[in-house]
């Protein structure tokens, strides 16, 4: 799936600037990009280091297991195939509150520390688990609380009433998680991918 | 009233967080100091390791954008838009919100500086904005960081909740804010 839309969007690109005969944008569009990219992991050093620091505590503590065995019930439903106790329902959850918060900086280690719970008790390494794509799902669509970044830009514009789109947003993002649970609860166990094990 | 909680929630979490963590660790016997070296240590690896994945995707979602691919995507759709009563100047950023955060922002801000926050494409564009996350990042960044390569259903079901989203925004924006 990936494989054939990574390369589509890079064959497709090439093609048509060959075609409007603007070949030359190519490779400086590709060169920054590749920057950029390191440029964004750099960035992330310094606050994937802080907050898996933090976890790193709350987990010695057993703080994210307790937070887990609040949330047991409805965790065992979205996440059938992790023991309910187990550290990566903690860290998504706290990924997800984050999320909802708008706390972009602290939900992606969360989310990376919940993947690589999540990892551990995947059977083939390379492969997505069923868990996983649950948490994608649910990631990607998650409800978010706090629009906080595109309120800012509203201020920042003069808009009389920068939070007037809180409400639609939250309609919005309820829709996209209704879609995404049903669609995940779909292909886990009815697709040609649910889990032959 | 109630933005102005969420307002005080997002500016007191983090403080928060990182006073409560530390305070409890202590308490309960954790060496506090050793434990967050030992995790900051696996943050570091983790952001390193995810680097060759947002390279690749990274520079192809340039290419696609800088040659005019997806300008050519965005008049494909057009006609549908227009249909479900979307006004074209969103299209863009529509397409855009899945692929780059940062595209998708610069769009939503341009079409705010031009058209007014208040306006109903720059209230449609901040709640497109505000509404799903960047697909195809948070997919490259956490299944990079763990090392998996094949992503199953995943992305389907992702990209399907953000088309559900950006519909959801249509229809929300032009039922609250028509009469305005």
């Amino acid at each position: 799936m990936l494989n054939i839309i990574w390369m589509g969007m890079l064959a497709t690109g090439i093609l048509v600037a060959a075609f409007n005969g603007n070949i030359e944008v190519i490779t400086p569009a590709a060169l920054d990009a590749a920057r950029q990219a390191v440029e964004v992991c750099f960035d992330l050093v310094g606050i994937m280091a802080l907050w898996l620091g933090i976890m790193k505590i709350a987990e010695k503590g057993g703080l994210i297991q307790s937070i887990a065995r609040l949330l047991k019930p409805l965790m065992r439903r979205l996440f059938p195939s992790i023991p309910p106790d187990h550290p990566a329902m903690g860290a998504i959850i706290l990924n997800l509150s984050a999320n909802m918060l708008g706390l972009g900086n602290a939900a992606t280690p969360f989310g990376m520390k919940a993947m690589q719970e999540m990892q551990k008790l995947n059977q083939q390494k390379d492969e997505a688990s069923t868990a996983m794509c649950t948490f994608l799902a649910l990631n990607t669509s998650c409800i978010t609380l706090i629009p906080a970044t595109i309120i800012g830009v509203r201020v920042s514009f003069g808009s009389s009433n920068p939070t007037e789109i809180v409400g639609a947003c939250i309609f919005a993002t309820l829709c996209a998680t209704i879609v995404a649970i049903s669609l995940d609860y779909w292909f886990r166990t009815h697709s040609p991918w649910r889990e032959k094990r | 009233m109630f933005p102005a909680i969420l307002t005080t929630v997002s500016v007191w979490a983090i403080p928060f967080l990182l006073l409560v963590i530390p305070v409890y660790g202590f308490f309960r016997q954790v060496p506090v100091y050793e434990a967050f070296v030992e995790g900051a240590e696996e943050g570091f690896i983790t952001a390193v390791k995810i680097i060759p994945f947002l390279v690749g995707m990274l520079v192809a979602i340039a290419v696609f954008r800088s040659s005019g691919a997806m300008d050519l995507l965005i008049q494909a759709f057009q006609p549908l838009l227009t249909l479900i009563g979307a006004p074209a100047e969103v299209l863009p950023l529509a397409i855009m919100r899945p692929l780059s955060g940062s595209g998708s922002l610069g769009l939503a801000t341009e079409l705010m500086k031009y058209y007014g926050p208040d306006s109903m494409i720059g209230r449609m564009a901040s709640v497109m904005q505000g509404t799903t996350d960047t697909t195809f990042f948070v997919l490259t960044v956490y299944f990079g960081s763990v090392g998996i390569k094949k992503s199953r259903y995943a992305l389907i079901t992702g990209l399907s909740a953000d088309v559900a989203g950006l519909l959801a925004s249509i229809y929300i924006c032009n039922l609250l804010f028509n009469s305005l």
